[in-house]
Order: structure tokens, then sequence, then C-alpha cells
């Protein structure tokens, strides 16, 4: 099974290639190369570090190819800064617009006693019927390393609590995006990669 | 809710693991990548590894160790040793690590942690302080001294501020190491972990001195550290990290359980 892997330099992939190899998908990279998004049967957008890193998805291209792969249905799953660049735009880099496939904002932790960026394990809280992460039970641990975070909306397919609530997970369709690593989340993290790499158009034939 | 993690620390020696006290006497405790696999299935939140020669010569090898050790590693893998310049920990980087953590290099050249941050995220450079308290001081924990070469060489700097300025560079994480513990197993130094930790906004990690289950509830209580770094205790079966932590679930710390 082939997954595009989009590499738009914010940080290192091999950990994401690893995990997708490791379940038995065969990981194309691009960093440019359109064809392979226009190709894709799926869609990876890692991402670590500033969400300003995406800027370099509009410079290549990607951002229309990748929306039109969104729109023939292509599961798509952003990872961290990958699922943040699925809303309008982030607060880190407020000139530097996101897909807008969700309206809304990210924005930073608010100013507290507790630590900022959110590094660790931490637990979700899965909504019924999310099948990103069907299987995942309520109270699981996945690993966390952000300081900016998506709201909670109707989109959202997991909450976890640090600070406030925010969206660790969110689902409509297709599109899907986790706030955490799933690659460096053990057991837990692989069974949600594994849910994306069958997820499948309900009702369409292949 | 976010949890204490509790990282195996493997120190590896020309391929291999080793621990010793304070740096001497080296027994060999067996393959990083068994040992790392190991530690992941027995419950540990994070594996560290570090060089701990760290030659020139070595540098292969340890890329190696660290390809094998990452290859069917799926949770955080920190690197340390022997990363001088950004080129080093890219290739660490490539290899499979998603930390490198710096500690002499970063203090010879502070632009360094700034330089890895910058192309990695902040999230992936850890800061390694060796920390010996200045028992001449008047404050012997808030005048603590950064030590080099292993714990043989003052910097000439504070912990405190040192620990600060890394944070202002960009470090994601710091690494505490208390020298005066390491290897004792009479438990972590909670005043000089809890100074630092409440001088910086980010997380900091408490190493040396982890003997029992009740030194690493009073270094996340009262040393107020993020997590903790564990070698000796597990390396010859002594301990597992699930089992330190449902003792520590026991006594009210919250930690990744069942994991």
């Amino acid at each position: 099974m082939r997954v595009t892997v989009i590499d738009y330099k914010a940080g290192n992939l091999t950990s994401v290639l690893k995990a997708l190899r490791h379940l038995g998908a065969e990981p194309l990279v691009t960093d440019g190369d359109l064809s392979l998004v226009e190709s894709a049967e799926r869609i990876v957008l890692p991402g670590v570090g500033h969400f300003q890193a995406t800027e370099r998805l509009d410079t290549t291209g990607l951002t229309p190819a990748i929306r039109a792969a969104i729109a023939r249905g292509v599961p798509f799953l952003g990872i961290c800064v990958g699922m943040q660049w699925l809303y309008a735009g982030s607060s880190e880099a407020p000139d530097q617009p996101g897909l807008g496939h969700f309206p809304e904002q990210c924005t930073r932790f608010p100013e507290c006693n507790e630590k900022v960026p959110h590094v660790g394990w931490n637990s979700l809280d899965a909504r019924t019927g999310s099948r990103l992460l069907a299987g995942v039970e309520p109270g699981e641990y996945v690993y966390f390393t952000h300081s900016y975070k998506g709201p909670v909306t109707g989109d959202t397919a997991a909450i976890t609590h640090y600070i406030e609530a925010f969206a660790a997970a969110v689902e409509r369709g297709n599109v899907m995006g986790v706030q955490f690593h799933p690659e460096k989340s053990g057991a837990t993290g692989l069974k949600i990669l594994s849910n994306f790499l069958i997820w499948k158009n309900e009702g369409s034939a292949c | 809710m976010l949890t204490k993690r509790i990282i195996a620390c493997l120190d590896v020696h020309g391929g291999r693991v080793v621990k010793g006290v304070q740096f001497v006497d080296l027994v060999d405790a067996g393959d990083p990548a068994t040992q790392a696999a190991r530690h992941a299935r027995e419950g540990a939140d994070e594996i560290v590894l570090l060089d701990i020669t760290a030659t020139h010569e070595g540098r292969q090898t340890l890329l190696d160790t660290v390809r094998r050790t990452a290859r069917e590693l799926f949770v955080p893998f920190c690197v340390g040793g022997g990363i001088r310049a950004a080129r080093d920990a890219e290739q660490v980087f490539e290899a499979g690590a998603d930390k490198v953590s710096i500690n002499s290099a970063a203090l010879a050249d502070p632009t360094l942690i700034t330089a890895i941050g910058r192309s990695f995220g902040a999230q992936a450079v850890v800061v390694a302080i060796d920390a010996r308290r200045d028992p001449q001081a008047a404050d012997p924990v808030r005048d603590a001294q950064v030590y080099v070469s292993g714990g043989r060489k003052p910097a000439g700097r504070r912990v405190v501020e040192w620990a600060r300025e890394a944070e202002d560079r960009g470090a994601g994480e710091i690494l505490l190491t208390s020298m005066d513990a390491d290897g004792t197993r009479a438990g972590f130094d909670c005043e000089l972990t809890a100074a630092v930790s409440e001088a910086v906004g980010i997380p900091v990690i408490a190493s040396g001195g982890a003997g029992t289950v009740e030194h690493f509830a009073e270094v996340f209580a009262r040393g107020k550290a993020d997590a903790a770094l564990a070698a000796s205790i597990f390396h010859f079966g002594i301990s597992s990290a699930r089992s330190l932590k449902e003792e520590l679930a026991r006594a009210g710390v919250s930690v990744r359980l069942p994991c």
C-alpha cells in the first residue's frame, strides 16, 4: 500500500516513514514532485517545528495539489503541525494561511503556571464513531510535543486536557489530523496509523 | 492528564550498554537495540542513549547503533554524546533519533542550540547539564555549578542561569544530572531539580541517584521534575519501568498505565 508523505523540510521524517513501513505500507516522499500527490492513494503530512514552515507547501505548489487530492476523496492525515495546517491558520505565524479545511484558528496555550510546550504522554478522550480512533479505549495515552493547538469543535475526534481542553484529533470524512505523534505513541499510535492505512471511502467499490 | 515520564537511559561505550559508578568501573550491560526494545516493551515512556565515550572514530559505530536501536522503537528516542555541530545532529536524526542531547558543545557554542532547533524544531533539542552543588557558596543549590568532561571540570557557569539561557536559545527540554548523586542510588537531588524546574518554562528531566520508587515519587513532588531518568535500576532486571510505574501510581503519581 502506497502512501505519499509530504516533506516540507519541517523536521525529520525518519520516524514517520519507519512506522509506516513497520505497518506494511510503502511511503513515497515528495518535497515538490506534484505527480506523487496527483497519483496519491493516501497522503500523510507530518511536521514538527514552526507553522511558518508550511509556507513551503504554497511555494512548491503542493497546497493546491493536496486540496485537489482531498476533493477527490484521497484519505489525508496531518500530524502535529500537519494537523494545524488543516485549519485556517495559527497565531504562531499569523500571516501564513493554512489549508482552511477547518475554519478555525490554532492558538497558543494560555499563559499560566503550567509549562508550555506540552510535552509527554497524555490521555485521549475519543468521540464515539471516529474511524481514525477505532479501537482506542478511553484513557489510552499518546505522545505530545507542541505549544499550539486547535479548538474543540464538531469536527474534533478526540479531546485531550492540558491547561484546557483542545483537539487531540480532528476528522471529517477523508480528512484527518492528530496533534500527537502516532509514530512515537507505542501500540496505541500504531493502531491509529493502521486505522488510517485501512481507511476506505464508505460506499466506494475499491 | 499529562503524566510524569519514566525514561530509560542506556549509557553506550563502543556499541555496548555499560554501567559504572560516576563514569568509572564500567560493566557490560548488553546490546543497546535489545535493551531499548525491552525497556519500551516493559513500559518505559522514552529511551535515551548516551554515547559516554564519543570519540571521533566511534561516530560510525554510534550511528549504526542508533539505526539498529531506532528500527523497531515506537516511543520517543533521544541520543547524546559527541554531537558537536549541526551536521552531527542531522546524522543522528537521519539514523532515527527524535531528539538529540547536547552538553559540552552547547556550552562551548550556545548558538548550536538555536541552529539545531531551527532545522529540527525546539522539541528535538535537549540540553544536558551536569551539575554539582557548590559547598563553598552561601547557597549551594542556587550557586550549583555546571561541569564538563564527565563531571571532572567546572565550566564556570551557574546551573540555573545556564538552564535559563538554554531555554532562551531554543532548547526544548533540560536533562539535569546531579553529579553528586549519580550512581549512588541514594536519591535524586530534589532541591537542585526544583530550582531549575522553577526557573524555566520547559520540561526538566531529573537524572542521577535513582535507587528506589520513593526517590522517583520525591523528585516528581518535591523536585518538580517533569520526567525522571533511570539507568542502573533497570539494567540487571531489578525493576521494570512498568512495575516502577505501578508503584508510583499507588503513591498518587500520574503515570502512563497500562503501558
